[in-house]
C-alpha cells in the first residue's frame, strides 16, 4: 500500500455530503444548477433509455456489433489487403497450373472458373476460425466484460459478433471475387444470385466463427485456440470441395465431406456464381442450421470465458 | 428495517455473500475470495470498497454486476437480483472494470456509441447523448481520436462516458484511479462527482488509494481475505482508532485500514488468530452499519 501523495481538487468544491439526492431524474434542482453552471448540459445523461423488448433485440444488438466491425475496418484497412494476398497466390498459382494440367474433371468448365467459389469460401473460412481469437484478446481487455454488463443476452452477443465476423468475410470475399474477375472467371452479375452469394458467404462465416468462439471457450487460451485452429482448417479444407469434386474422394473421405459445412457454402457460391448444378435448398438449410447450432454451442460456453 | 432486508430503496444489499474459486481438482485447489460479506449501500451515496490485493473486492463486485453467479448469500441491486433478473439489473448499472478496456481500434466517439447502442438509445438521440456523455468527461476535443492514442487518464475518462451513456442508476468502478498519476486521478474524480450531483446517482467503488476514499467516499467498507473488517463513515471510522488505540490521536484513513487489516494480517501470518480481537471488529462493523 503506497501512500501516494493526496491530491485533493483545488477549489473544486466541499467534500462530498451525504445523499446528495435520492432518486432519479430529478436534475432540475438547485445542485444540478451549480453544476451546470461550470459544466456541460448534461441533460439526456438524466433519462435512461427506453427498453427495447421482445423480437427487436436481437437484430438490435447485431447491427451494433455489425457496425463496431465496420468502423473498425474503415480505420485499418491493411488486414483487408494482407487477407487478400493468400487467395490470390491460390487462384494464380494452383488455379493456372491446375487449368493446364486439366488432371481435375470439372464437367467442361475451366478449372480456375471451378476453384473461384471455393477460394471463396476457403479465405472466409480461414478468418473466421480465428476469430475466437479476438474473443479471448476483448475477454483479456476487459471488452468482453464490460459488454456482459449491458443489457445484452449471451446469445445476442454471440449472433452479433458471428455475423460481424460475417460482414467481414463479405467483404472479404468482394475482394477474391473482383480478383477472380481479373483473372478472368466468368461469373455471374445477376444482383440476385450474388445477394445469394453474400447470404452464403454470411452464414458460412457466422457458422465458422461461432466453432472458433465455442474452442475458445473450452480451451479459454489463445495459444491452445491457435493450435487447434491451425489442426481443424487443413482438413475442413481438403476434405471439401472446394477443390476438387466429391467422387474424386475415397468413401471416407465423401463421409467427411458430407457432414462439412464448408462443403455445402461452396457448393451454394459455385451454383450461384458459376452456375454449375447445385442443391441451393439443401445447402441453405445446412448452412442456417449449422450456423444456430453454432450460436448455441458458443452462448452456452461463453460464460466459462466471462469467469 | 424489514424493507432494507430485502434490498428496496437501497441500492445494493448484500447478505453472508460469498464466493469460491475453483482451479482444477483435489484440495486446496480452490480460493474463498469473498467469505461471508454483508453490506449496504445507500441510493445516493458514494460507497467506497477498500481492501489490499487479492481482499476479493473484484470479486465481489463481479457478483453484483452479474458478471459471476451468486451461489451462496443474497444480493439485490435496487431490490432486483442479479442472478435471477440480470437484464434488469444490467439496465441500472454503469461499470468500469479494472483493466482498462476501451477498445483501441475505435475513436472515443465510436466507443462510447458502442454502449449507446447496446442500451437502447434511439438513433434520434444518440448523437447528441453520445456528445454530452464526452463532454462530461472533458474528452469533446480528443473525441475523434483513435482511443488507442489516449494516455491512461483519458481512458479511464472515456469508460465513464461509456458507463454514463446510458443513465445508469449506480455506477461501479473497480480501481478507476489505478495507475493514474495525481492529476489524472483528480480528473477522474471531478466528472464522477460533476455527474453525481447532477444526476443523484450510486457510486460504488474500489480503491488502494486511502487519500481519495477520505475525501471522496461518503462511506467505505475495510475488505480483507474476503471479509468486511470494518465499515462506516471516513470520521466513524477514524473516531474509532482513536477509541481503541488511544495513542493514534489524529488518525489517517492510512493509520485506520492498517488498524484493522494490517494487524490483522500480521496476526494470521503468525497463526495467532486473536479471537476477542475480531470480535471486536465484528461488533464494531455491526455498529456502524
Ligand atoms: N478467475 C479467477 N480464478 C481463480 N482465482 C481467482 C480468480 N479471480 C480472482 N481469484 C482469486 O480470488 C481472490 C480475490 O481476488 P480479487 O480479484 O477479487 O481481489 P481484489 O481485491 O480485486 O484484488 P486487487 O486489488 O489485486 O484487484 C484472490 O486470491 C485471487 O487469486
Ligand atoms: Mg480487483
Amino acid at each position: 500500500m503506497s501512500a501516494a501523495p493526496a491530491a485533493p481538487p483545488p477549489a473544486s468544491a466541499e467534500p462530498p455530503g451525504p445523499a446528495v439526492r435520492t432518486g432519479t431524474g430529478t436534475g432540475t434542482g438547485a445542485g444540478a444548477a451549480t453544476a451546470t453552471a461550470v459544466r456541460p448540459d448534461l441533460g439526456l445523461l438524466l433519462v435512461p433509455p427506453r427498453a427495447r423488448t421482445g423480437w427487436r433485440l436481437v437484430p438490435a444488438r447485431v447491427l451494433a456489433m455489425c457496425t463496431v466491425e465496420l468502423q473498425k475496418l474503415r480505420h485499418d484497412r491493411t488486414e483487408l489487403y494482407t487477407r487478400a494476398v493468400q487467395p490470390a497466390l491460390w487462384l494464380l498459382i494452383f488455379g493456372e497450373t491446375f487449368t493446364r494440367l486439366k488432371a481435375i474433371p470439372t464437367g467442361g468448365i475451366p478449372y480456375l472458373d471451378y476453384l473461384a467459389p471455393g477460394i471463396i469460401a476457403q479465405s472466409a473460412m480461414f478468418i473466421a476460425i480465428f476469430y475466437g481469437i479476438m474473443i479471448i484478446w476483448e475477454r483479456d481487455s476487459g471488452v468482453l466484460t464490460k459488454l456482459l454488463v449491458t443489457p445484452t443476452p449471451r446469445a445476442a452477443l454471440v449472433t452479433g459478433k458471428a455475423f460481424a465476423a460475417g460482414v467481414k468475410a463479405v467483404i472479404q470475399a468482394v475482394v477474391v471475387v473482383v480478383i477472380a474477375a481479373l483473372l478472368g472467371v466468368a461469373m455471374t452479375w445477376n444482383p440476385l444470385r450474388l445477394l445469394g452469394v453474400v447470404v452464403a458467404v454470411l452464414l458460412g462465416s457466422a457458422f465458422f466463427s461461432c466453432l472458433s468462439m465455442t474452442i475458445a471457450g473450452i480451451v479459454l487460451t489463445r495459444d491452445r485456440l491457435m493450435g487447434i485452429g491451425q489442426a481443424i482448417t487443413m482438413p475442413l479444407f481438403f476434405g471439401s470441395n472446394a477443390l476438387y469434386p466429391v467422387d474424386l474422394m475415397p468413401g471416407w473421405l465423401q463421409a467427411v465431406s458430407r457432414a462439412n459445412p464448408l462443403s455445402y457454402q461452396v457448393d451454394a457460391l459455385r451454383g450461384l456464381l458459376i452456375g454449375t448444378r447445385a442443391n441451393l435448398p439443401l445447402d441453405f438449410a445446412v448452412l442456417t442450421g449449422a450456423t444456430v447450432l453454432g450460436i448455441t454451442a458458443a452462448s452456452a460456453l461463453l460464460a466459462r470465458l466471462a469467469r | 428495517m424489514t424493507s432494507a432486508e430485502n434490498g428496496v430503496g437501497e441500492a445494493v444489499v448484500c447478505r453472508g455473500l460469498e464466493y469460491t474459486f475453483h482451479h482444477g481438482r483435489g484440495k486446496g485447489a480452490s480460493t474463498r475470495a469473498v467469505d461471508g460479506v454483508d453490506l449496504t449501500v445507500h441510493t445516493g451515496e458514494v460507497f467506497g470498497l477498500l481492501g489490499p490485493n487479492g481482499a476479493g473486492k473484484t470479486t465481489a463486485i463481479r457478483a453484483i454486476t452479474t458478471l459471476l453467479p451468486v451461489r451462496a448469500g443474497m444480493v439485490r441491486v435496487f431490490g432486483h437480483d442479479p442472478a435471477r433478473q440480470r437484464m434488469e439489473v444490467r439496465r441500472l448499472l454503469g461499470y468500469v472494470p479494472q483493466q482498462l478496456s476501451a477498445d483501441s481500434g475505435l475513436t472515443g466517439r465510436e466507443n462510447v456509441a458502442l454502449f449507446a447502442r447496446v442500451f437502447d438509445v434511439p438513433h434520434a438521440e444518440r448523437r447528441e447523448r453520445v456528445s454530452q456523455a464526452l463532454a462530461a468527461v472533458d474528452l469533446t476535443d480528443a473525441a475523434d481520436r483513435m482511443a488507442g492514442t489516449y494516455s491512461g487518464g483519458m481512458v479511464r475518462r472515456l469508460e465513464l462516458a461509456q458507463a454514463l451513456v446510458s443513465a445508469p442508476r449506480l455506477l461501479v468502478m473497480d480501481e478507476p484511479t489505478i495507475g493514474l498519476d495525481p492529476i489524472a486521478r483528480t480528473g477522474v474524480w471531478e466528472c464522477v462527482d460533476a455527474v453525481r450531483r447532477a444526476t443523484g446517482m450510486t457510486v460504488l467503488v474500489t480503491t488502494h488509494y486511502m487519500d481519495e476514499a477520505d475525501w471522496y467516499c461518503d462511506r467505505l467498507a475495510l475488505m480483507d481475505h474476503g471479509r468486511i473488517r470494518a465499515l462506516g463513515t471516513p470520521e466513524e471510522l477514524k473516531a474509532q482508532v482513536r477509541e481503541q488505540d488511544p495513542q493514534q490521536t489524529a488518525p489517517s484513513l492510512d493509520d485506520v485500514f492498517r488498524h484493522f487489516a494490517g494487524r490483522d494480517l500480521a496476526r494470521n501470518e503468525s497463526s495467532e488468530g486473536e479471537f476477542s480481537d475480531v470480535r471486536r471488529t465484528r461488533r464494531t462493523a455491526s455498529r456502524v452499519r
